[in-house]
């Protein structure tokens, strides 16, 4: 047995004098960090590198078998959903493996924003990691492309749309990302090129020089309210930190990051297993129309964010928003370099982060039951709720027959259920009175299309009639003039009756 | 001083072969570009061509209707892609109006009812009339349209490119509704 083991290290010596490397591993392993940064506060940006690699293995492990041809690609993510064994399981791992790093790569962020970590000297460091959140996003979105279902295809759509609104260089812009003039072959390759060749590479080359950066200006200590960073002494004072209490990275610090990158991986694992692959959905068919097309889960707050801009403010909001908050972010280092870096001294940096999570979260959540679309099937799905239709009229039955027939239902809720787009019409006559609310049907107005063409007059009478009845029980909204009008009417009657019976 | 003059023309050489490598760099350069930049060198015009929408019964006065066609310029490989809807109105005999189904707003497919006589698109919901005018949403103007000609029996129009507001199908825009109030 000694004999094996001299036989072991001298394979390994032999190894070592042609490599070289175990010296410097070594030493880049053990360098010493203030032992407060051996914090679990400090695992994301050795996570989201973990993630990496398993996104990494499992996308070159898909490209076995997936097709990027526009005419295939759809029906190889079905053979690997389907037919492959465990196929399912690694477009799965790979789906969710992308929902972790983006949420792991921002929370990073956040923790390294209110850390105050993005100060001297590390402002380089920040400024690649800002790079690598866009080219996070970047193969998100082209990931997203690569499941070439109905969702990608008018995802795309939308996304050259934006690209078209770009003045002066709209068109030549639209072109060079489909590749042509249309969604098809040519978008789908090249979209494949981004995601499998070229952003990788870009993205490889920052983590690199992101990682040399972490070690080379070594960990961010942990903040103590009222030490400030000065340009002139940091360094000193860092290296006094770490002198005192420093302790080796490996593997004093670093069992917390293995732990973590562990547990997220079985999270990712587990919902791999759970929840299943993202998608396909429908086939890239643009003559099947029957769709509601909806980014995925990282893109949600811009789709609600497009549906809320003023559409006039929208072009300018789209090509300027982005560069500002890409500049600032850039910028941010560089404008804030020096000074507190405790998160309880910059309550601007936390109300700012609050208030983007605040955003980011509500922008989220409204675009999972988009109340601003159409209900497209609401009028021929949802019938009148029964109680809008006791005892009513034959002409107010009519009316709510048009209501249905005319697709009112696809914006209008009755008793919650129907469209978002316009307001729930369960009490609408205390809110207008009858010729506002035949105003109203005729002419639209307030976000509503006319109806004036496609309403006869019976119709109308008959429509407006139903919602007349919509009153919630309360009080009725009423023309003050028109009451005045049906009371000098009643108190007229008699006196013309009695002058029509004496002229007889 | 030998050394010294041998060193200045070792200097000097590399100079000549980074700059040779230079222009060896600049003679690949100016292909990749070209290369890459070959879907913008073309000319609009050349991506539009004359395509047929099928017969002139399949679409009755006063009706709007769904029709397919088969993108002129596109691959081989384009598979499903490459089959691309659009609504044709016929107003009458003999005239008609053909909309894009993309959404004027961000390109989704707007859906047509022919009850309320409007065009919904589900995603931010945009909506036009049956002229194709912006009735109300996002959208800021109305719905994109093809030019259109009829030869023998058949329909045809001038199609090849995803409509956006810098590449419109048509420099056509529709006329305002007279009953938008």
């Amino acid at each position: 047995m000694p004999g094996l083991k001299q036989r072991a290290i001298e394979l390994y010596g032999w190894f070592e004098r042609r490599i070289g490397l175990a010296g410097p591993i070594t030493e880049a392993a053990e360098h010493p960090v203030p032992s407060s940064s051996a914090s679990w506060w400090y695992v994301f940006g050795s996570a989201a590198a973990v993630i990496l690699v398993m996104q990494i293995v499992t996308g070159i492990l898909l490209a076995l078998v997936y097709t990027p041809s526009a005419g295939e690609a759809w029906n190889s993510l079905q053979f690997l959903n389907h037919d492959l064994l465990l196929g399912w399981f690694l477009r799965a791992l790979h789906g969710w493996g992308s929902n972790f790093m983006i949420a792991i790569v921002l929370i990073h962020m956040t923790q390294v924003f209110l850390f105050g970590a993005f100060k001297f000297p590390r402002e380089l460091t920040w400024i690649v990691g800002v790079f690598l959140l866009l080219m996070t996003l970047g193969m998100a979105f082209t990931g997203q492309v690569l499941r070439f279902d109905q969702d990608a295809y008018w995802g795309l759509g939308i996304g050259t749309s934006i690209a078209g609104r770009v003045p002066f260089i709209g068109a030549p812009l639209v072109h060079l990302v489909l590749g042509g003039p249309i969604i098809g072959g040519t978008t789908l390759s090249r979209f494949f090129a981004l995601h499998v060749f070229v952003i990788p590479g870009i993205l490889l080359g920052c983590v690199a020089l992101h990682l040399w950066m972490v070690l080379h200006l070594g960990i961010n200590e942990w903040p103590m309210p009222g030490r400030l960073v000065r340009k002139s002494t940091y360094v000193q004072e860092y290296a006094s930190i770490t002198h005192k209490t420093g302790i080796p990275f490996v593997p004093d610090a670093a069992w917390k990051d293995a732990v973590f990158a562990a547990a997220i991986i079985l999270a990712i694992i587990a919902s791999a297993l759970f929840f299943g692959p993202i998608g396909p959905s429908g086939p890239p068919d643009p003559t099947i129309i029957q769709t509601a097309p909806k980014p995925d889960m990282v893109f949600l707050w811009l789709y609600a964010l497009l549906a809320y801009l003023p559409p006039k403010l929208e072009t300018p909001f789209l090509l300027i928003v982005p560069v500002l908050v890409i500049g600032g972010l850039v910028l941010l280092p560089l404008v804030a370099g020096e000074g507190e870096k405790h998160w309880s001294r910059r309550p601007v940096a936390v109300l700012m982060v609050m208030m983007i999570a605040v955003s980011l979260g509500a922008l989220t959540r409204l675009a999972t039951y988009v109340p601003w679309s159409p209900i497209m099937d609401a009028w021929s799905g949802d019938p009148v709720p029964p109680k809008f239709l006791e005892r009513r009229t034959p002409l107010e039955h009519e009316g709510a027959l048009v209501f249905q027939e005319k697709q009112c239902r696809n914006c209008h809720a009755l008793d919650g259920v129907g469209g978002m787009r316009g307001p729930e019409l369960d009490a609408v006559a205390t809110r207008l009175t009858e010729d506002q609310l035949i105003r109203q049907v005729l002419q639209g107005g307030g976000n509503m299309p006319a109806y004036g063409s496609a309403l006869s007059p019976p119709e109308t009478t008959a429509l407006v009639r139903f919602l007349e009845t919509l009153n919630g029980n309360r009080i009725p909204a009423r023309d003050p003039s028109r009451v005045l009008i049906r009371k000098s009417e009643t108190v007229l009657k008699p006196h013309n009756e009695s002058l029509t019976s004496a002229s007889q | 001083m030998n050394d010294l003059i041998q060193h200045s023309r070792r200097t000097f050489l590399m100079k000549i072969a980074i700059l040779l490598n230079g222009i060896v760099g600049v003679f690949l350069a100016i292909p990749i570009i070209g290369y890459l930049l070959g879907p913008l060198l073309k000319k609009d015009s050349s991506y539009n061509y004359w395509t047929p929408l099928g017969s002139l019964d399949q679409f009755p006065v006063g009706e709007t209707r769904l029709a397919n066609y088969h993108n002129p310029v596109g691959v081989a490989w384009d598979g499903q892609t490459g089959t691309i809807p659009c609504w044709v109105r016929c107003v009458a005999t003999g005239k008609f109006q053909v909309f894009a189904i993309n959404c004027a707003h961000l390109g989704c497919p707007v859906r047509w009812f022919p009850q309320s006589k409007l065009f919904m698109c589900p995603c931010h919901g945009g909506v036009y009339y049956q002229d194709g005018a912006r009735a109300s949403g996002p959208p800021l103007r109305g719905l994109f349209q093809y030019s259109y000609k009829i030869a023998g029996d058949q329909l045809m129009i001038k199609a090849g490119e995803l409509p956006t507001l810098s590449t419109q199908a048509s420099v056509a825009k529709p006329e305002h509704s007279p009953c938008q109030g």
